[in-house]
Formats: C-alpha cells, structure tokens, sequence
C-alpha cells in the first residue's frame, strides 16, 4: 500500500484520543475534496500546498471544466513533488500543448519540448539518453499526449520506448477523441459515442463497436514496471499513482481519463462528477499492474448502471428517446454488457454488489487493495 | 593516419572521434554499416558515456535526436532514401527548432520502384526543411565534413546533413587520413547549447506560433542559413588549419580558368567529370567542372564567381523534378540571376553508372552548342515508348515497372 492511502487510511479509522472509546468515523476524511483540512498536511493533494510548483500555471487557454487541463496540473505538480522538481516534460500535439502555448506565452514553469503528434515517447527517449549522457541522473522525464497522440499516431514510438524499457513516465489523458481538430474519433472513442467523424446518423449511430484499443492493456503486455489508470475524479489516487511512478525507473505508463466539456457535451461544471460516473458506472477501470500483472483495482463505491453516465453527456444522446426519436436501449444495453465485464475483469465489486459504501471511511485514493502500488 | 577502410567504417570512426552523446539508428541500406560500427564502439564502450539507441523506425531516430539535442547532449543519426522520408516530418522539426543535429545521408534512390543504389533524390526531397546539406566527392570528404559538420552544426544552432553517395562511398575501401582524437578534440570544441531543458532555468521549446510572428521565425531560419554561408568558410579555413588539407567550403573549381563549358555537379561523380575533363582539355577543349560541397545554403555568389567566364553551364545531377526537369539546374539557373541556358544533364538515377565515356558525349556536344536543354543520360528511350504503346493498347497493361523490366529482359536475352 501506498504511503497516502496507508497514512489516510490510518487516519480516517478512529478519531483522536480513541483510547476505550468508540472510533469516530470521518466521512469528510474520506471523501475526494482536495483541500481537506480534516487531514494532516502531508495527506492532503498537491495542490493543497500553497507552495506548490504550479508546473502548469494559471492563464492558460483551455475550455473551462477542461478535465485535461485539471488532470495535467495533478500529474505535473505530483512528478515535480516527487522528484524534487527536477522534471523536464515533453508533450505531443494536442489541445493541451495548443493551450498552453499561446505565442508569446507559456504556462509552463518546467522544462518542456514540444515536438510532432506522434513522436513524444521517442522524443522524451532522446531526453532521458542525453540526461544519462550527460551525468544528470536527478533529472527524470514525463512525455504526455491526448489519447490520438498515444494510442494512434504515437503508437509505435511509445511501443519502441516501452519495448526498450527507456526511463520515462508517459501520461496519456485520454479524452476519447480528437479534441484539438474538432472531436474526430480516435481509437479510444468508445462504442456508441457521436464524434465530428461517427456522427448520430445511419443505422448504427455514433462509434462502432468491436473497434478500439486499450491501451493499457497494451502497455502491460510491454511488460514494462508499471502501469496504471487513474481519472480526474480521483485526484488523491491520481497523485499517489504519479508518485509511485517516480519511485521506479524504467518505462511506465499511466492513462488518465479526462472529461472534454466541448467534446462530450458536458456541462463545465459536471467535468470531476462525469469522471466519477465512468468508473462508478465501471466502464472505466481504475486500476494498477506491476511487471504487466494487475497488482490491484480501486473497487466501485456507489455502484451506477452505465445511463446514469451516458445520460450526462451530450456525445450519447442519440441513445436516449426524444420527441424526435425512440432512443437505442440496444446500444444502452450493449454499453452496460462492457461495464459488466469490466466489473467481472477486474474484480470492481468489493465483495456485495457495490450498492453502498459499506463503511463510508475508505479515502478514495486507496481502493480496497489499494491504488497507488509499491512495486 | 592513413589507413585503407571502407567509407562507412572511415565515417563512423569520424564521428566517433566528435564524442557523440547520443547515437541513434534506424537500419537502412546503404547506410548500415555506419551505424553498426558505431553501435559496436558504443557497447564496447569506447565512446563513453555515449548512448546508443536501438529505434524502432526513421521517425523515431530523428525525433530521439530532437529530445537528446534539447537536453544538451550531441546527437547523432544517419539515414538514406526510404527512411529520411519516414522521417520527414521530424527532419523539418528539428530544423525549425534550431537544434545541431548531424546526421549522414547514405544517398539512395526512392521507390517505387523500390531501388537500393545511389541517386540524390533524397537529399533533394528535403532541401527546403531548413538543414545545411554538404555533399562529399569521396571518402576523404565524408571524414572532413563530419568532422566539420558537428562544429558548423553547434555554431550555428542548425542540423547538418552530410551526403554520401551510397555505396559508391559509403561501400568503397579507399585510403583515408583519419586524424587522431587529440586533433579532433582541438577542432570540435564541446557543446554549449544554445537553448536546453534544464530545471533549474525552465524553458518552453515548440511552442505554437501563429500569424503574428511565424514569417519572422522562417526568416530568422533563412538568416541563420546566409550566416552559414560565411561560417561554413570559416570552419573549412580552421580545417585548413588544424589538419594541413583543404576539405570543406562551398564550391571546388577544377580547370575553371579560361573554361567555355562549365559543368556543375555534386557528390561522387565529381571524380568521373574531372577525368572528363582531363580528357577533353587533352583534345584542346576549354572545359571545366564546379563541384559544390555545400547544397544548403546554396552558395549562389561562390558558383557564380566560379563561373562567371563560361559560354555554357551544364548541370549534371542524380535527382529531377518530374514535370519540371532539373533541381540542381533550377538553383543554378537562380543563383545564376536568371542566366538562360543552362542545361540539365540527369544521370545516374537508381545507380546507374555515369560512364566516362558518356560525360565525354556530354562535354563535346556542350562545347559544340548541340547539347539539349534537358538530357537524360544513356536513357533507353525505346524501352519507354513501348511501354506507352502497351497502355495505350490496353486499360489494363499492367504495372508500369514491372512491364519495362521484363521487356528489357527479353530483349536481352534475344529471340528464342
Ligand atoms: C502528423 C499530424 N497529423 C495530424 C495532426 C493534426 N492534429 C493536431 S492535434 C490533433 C488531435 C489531438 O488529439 P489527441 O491526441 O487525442 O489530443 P486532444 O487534443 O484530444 O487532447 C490532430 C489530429 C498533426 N498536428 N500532425
Ligand atoms: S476541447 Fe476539450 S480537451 Fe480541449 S481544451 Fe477544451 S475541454 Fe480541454
Ligand atoms: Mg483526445
């Protein structure tokens, strides 16, 4: 178990002074805020401290309730804390390289090379050849890039840099599509989805299905020291899983999945809640793997049929009856199909059916088995 | 020291002795052996703490150059044909990011139909992406320009591409002065970069740039090329210097003086077309050839001057421009202010051998004003004409390429 969810853990079990009296139990110290001033400094996020490295600052161009943007601050600032801010990232095209580079501006306040869309991981190879050539072994390297620029385009470089187990910390945020050219489907655009490039027509509205890579399981079959997934929902797992990640050198992957209020057709302030719903629903699995082996999955708190997910977001509502229209409880029930046996893959369900928060005092960045993993 | 080597092992051994930090590679003939032996000094650990690194494709080599380059290390690559045009995309960034790169461009034709022998078609394909391209007449040359190569590369903040004909040089054992490390150490002078991730003074590199100042940034990359015009001419001097031989510069004049008939080329044919013109200066011709060293910047003033005093300019190249003819031709024509007739002699392409004998029909008919202002040279053109015949005839004649070799294979073998 990891350092914060031990430590949270302990935290959250019984109240101060609990000498012979009952245990207090306090939810808050459980819940997913951030900033909780319930816990000790050390437990809190990142973005708690104040001092803070702010990697990626303020006045940046992204939509508001951007889920990249928010993800990419906890991955950075983490890394930064982690190593002592002796990071140099590299990022691929994208929405988050586009805004965050408005000429003259920058947001950056770390080293960061912008090269092609496909090339990060290479890039980021090359990076952490010259560190070691060049006797900086304190520094470490973190590529990041949309899912387009991970599981398409950039592919074969970050399978070259995974086969060669290179020290880099690749982060895909995975926004299911091509965001930064206007919502086209990627080949992690999940089944049913309306993109610039499936639309909401035909017979078969949306993405297909039986198409589509997963990514993570890819990267496991890489073999490579970890892997991990996380969501902006959870930025207490989020960090600690950076953190882990630092703690090892080779290569290492982590797939973020982050809300797009443009692209999913989410209201800006639904952005964490959306997150939430896709693995609370389990269509997105949280979970972490060790030398390509599953070493543990955050467990589903409040348990939620895919709808209540796919009901929030504009990209779906195809699928649902109108005035216009009788909606596809077909595809709905297909989509769930996925959820279920992702449910049934990684043992999402603690042992009853998920309905309730058995105890409610569980810090969410450690699962039942725990998120972040020590390898 | 001189020692009798195969140019690639002769290149290696050059950049092995500029101390790359980072060596990555792709494999690709003919560039092959380059890249091995340099990988093999590595793992011995020869060029500690140098990094060799195992690529999985073109586009990656180049782009590990990019990242190794902006964190302040020496990077090195080499390429040919197929594989600079995998790498394309990365070869124009890394230019337009400023970064020293130096890699070595076995020159090979490009397919279809796939051909590994020597043409400059892919030089040619990349010589608006922003890098300096030097071109080397023999193996001696290719060791000199690597050499030089890395210290013009770091000087200007500009990749550099040395070109080497593909097994003409790449897979030939000449005799090479190889200097030692200790004189190679006092001629490339260690890396300060001029841009570097560090932490501890955070940068941005490759930010989006817009309308506002994209120009300015392009025409920042056109000044910096002029400047290397200069600075190429700096270094061949300091070369002159430090090793006792010229090997380098812009442009070398063979029998230029009181030449009528001027031939332009570049790479290894040089050597053929000196012959040449041995030959027909014998015969009391009045001929001479221009051989440029540097392609990028194109040394327009420097070719000029060198052939100010010629009735006529031939340009013999390996590379053209479907639908246009020449593109050597077509720089020379502009750096010549317009000068018309200049003609375009294409040979060589796909490895085809550039006779003497042929460049001597060249320089005769030069010097009698019959030479036509586009030549392909020792074209079968007979061969083509049939197969335009075939598609002519028929909607479905069938792949081009493979119709004309088997029809040159039947004539050869004669009837049956
Ligand atoms: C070689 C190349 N092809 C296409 C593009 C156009 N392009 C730029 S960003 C982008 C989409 C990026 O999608 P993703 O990687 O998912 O990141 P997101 O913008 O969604 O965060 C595309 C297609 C490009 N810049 N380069
Ligand atoms: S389009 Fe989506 S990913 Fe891009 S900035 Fe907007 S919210 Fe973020
Ligand atoms: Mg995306």
């Amino acid at each position: 178990m990891d350092e914060h969810g031990d430590a949270a853990g302990t935290a959250v079990r019984t109240g101060p002074g609990d000498s012979g009296r009952t245990p207090v139990k306090y939810y808050q110290v459980g819940s997913f805020a951030v900033g909780n001033r319930l816990v000790a400094l050390e437990q809190r996020t990142v973005q708690a401290d104040p001092e803070r490295s702010n990697a990626l600052t303020s006045g940046h161009r992204a939509c508001q309730g951007c889920g990249e943007a928010l993800g990419a601050r906890y991955v950075l600032d983490a890394a930064m804390r982690a190593t002592g801010g002796k990071v140099v990232a590299v990022n691929a095209t994208g929405c988050l390289e586009v805004f965050t580079t408005p000429y003259p501006e920058t947001s950056w306040q770390l080293p960061w090379l912008h090269s092609l869309f496909g090339n990060a991981a290479a890039v980021a190879t090359g990076v952490a050849a010259a560190l070691a050539a060049t006797g900086r072994d304190d520094v470490r390297v973190v590529a990041q890039a949309g899912d387009g620029g991970t599981v398409d385009i950039g592919l074969a470089c970050l399978s070259g840099m995974f086969e060669r187990d290179d020290d880099v910390l690749f982060v895909c945020y995975d926004n299911q599509a091509y965001m930064n050219t206007g919502v086209q489907r990627s080949a992690a655009t999940p089944p049913g989805a309306r993109t610039a490039t499936t639309e909401a027509v035909g017979p078969d509205p949306g993405a297909p299905f039986g198409q589509g890579k997963d990514l993570p399981r890819v990267a496991m079959a890489h073999d490579i020291p970890y892997v991990a997934t996380a969501t902006v929902a959870d930025l207490f797992d989020l960090e600690a899983k950076v953190e882990t990640a630092m703690a090892v050198h080779g290569a290492r992957y982590l797939h973020v999945l982050v809300p797009c209020p443009l692209g999913w057709q989410t209201a800006s302030a639904d952005t964490v809640r959306v997150a939430r719903l896709a693995t609370e629903s389990g269509l997105f699995p949280v979970f972490a793997a060790v030398d390509g082996q599953v070493t543990s999955a955050s467990r589903i708190r409040h348990r939620v049929p895919v709808e209540a997910y796919l009901r929030q977001q504009g990209r779906y509502r195809h699928l649902f009856p109108s005035e216009d229209r009788p909606g596809r409880p077909d595809v709905v029930a297909r989509i769930q199909a996925q959820a279920d046996a992702n449910i049934a893959r990684y043992g999402l369900l603690a042992d009853g059916d998920g309905d309730g928060d058995e105890d409610g005092t569980r810090p969410p960045g450690s699962g039942v088995a725990g998120s972040g993993v020590a390898p | 020291m001189l020692r009798q080597l195969e140019g690639s092992r002769a290149i290696a051994e050059a950049v092995a002795r500029c101390r790359p930090q980072v060596v990555c590679a792709y494999p690709i003939t003919p560039q092959t052996h380059i890249v091995e032996a340099l990988g093999a000094m590595v793992k011995a650990g020869e060029l500690a703490p140098c990094r060799f690194v195992n690529v999985e494709s073109e586009f990656a080599a180049m782009s590990v150059a990019i990242g190794a380059s902006a964190t302040g290390a020496r990077a090195y690559t080499a390429t040919a044909s197929q594989g600079l045009l995998y790498m394309a995309e990365a070869v124009f960034n890394a230019a337009g990011l400023g970064l020293p790169v130096v890699m070595t461009l076995a020159n090979r034709a490009i397919g279809a139909p796939i051909n590994i022998w020597n043409d400059h078609s892919d030089a040619m394909a990349v010589r608006d992406a922003g890098w300096v391209q030097l071109f080397a007449e023999s193996n001696q040359a290719a060791v000199d320009l690597h050499l030089q190569a890395f210290r013009l590369a770091e000087s200007l903040s500009l990749p550099v591409m040395v070109c080497v004909d593909g097994f003409v040089l790449t897979h030939a054992f000449e005799r090479v002065d190889l200097p030692t490390a200790e004189q190679v150490d006092a001629f490339v002078p260690p890396f300060v970069p001029r841009q570097v991730l560090d932490p501890d003074h955070p940068v941005s590199i490759g930010a989006m740039v817009g309308p506002e100042a994209f120009e300015e940034v392009r025409y920042l990359g056109h000044v910096k090329q002029l400047r290397a015009l200069e600075e190429i001419e700096v270094v061949a001097a300091a070369f002159v210097d430090h090793f006792g031989r010229q090997g380098g510069g812009l442009v070398q004049p063979y029998r230029t003086e009181d030449a009528d008939v001027v031939i332009v080329a570049m790479g290894s044919v040089l050597g053929t077309l000196e012959d040449a013109v041995d030959a027909a200066r014998d015969r009391g011709r009045r001929v001479g050839v221009v051989g440029l060293t540097t392609f990028r910047p194109f040394p327009a003033d420097a070719l000029a001057g060198a052939v100010s005093g010629a009735r006529s300019v031939v340009v013999v190249e390996k590379a053209f421009s479907t639908g246009l003819g020449g593109v050597l031709a077509t720089d020379v024509t502009l750096a010549l202010g317009g000068r018309t007739g200049v003609a375009t002699v294409v040979a060589g392409l796909g490895g085809r051998p550039i006779t003497q004998a042929s460049l001597t029909g060249v320089l005769e008919r030069a010097c009698d004003g019959t030479l036509e202002a586009l030549t392909f040279l020792d074209l079968d053109r007979a061969v083509v004409d049939r197969e335009l015949a075939r598609m002519d005839a028929s909607a479905r004649s069938g792949p081009s390429a493979e119709n004309i070799l088997r029809d040159r294979g039947e004539r050869a073998r004669g009837p049956r």
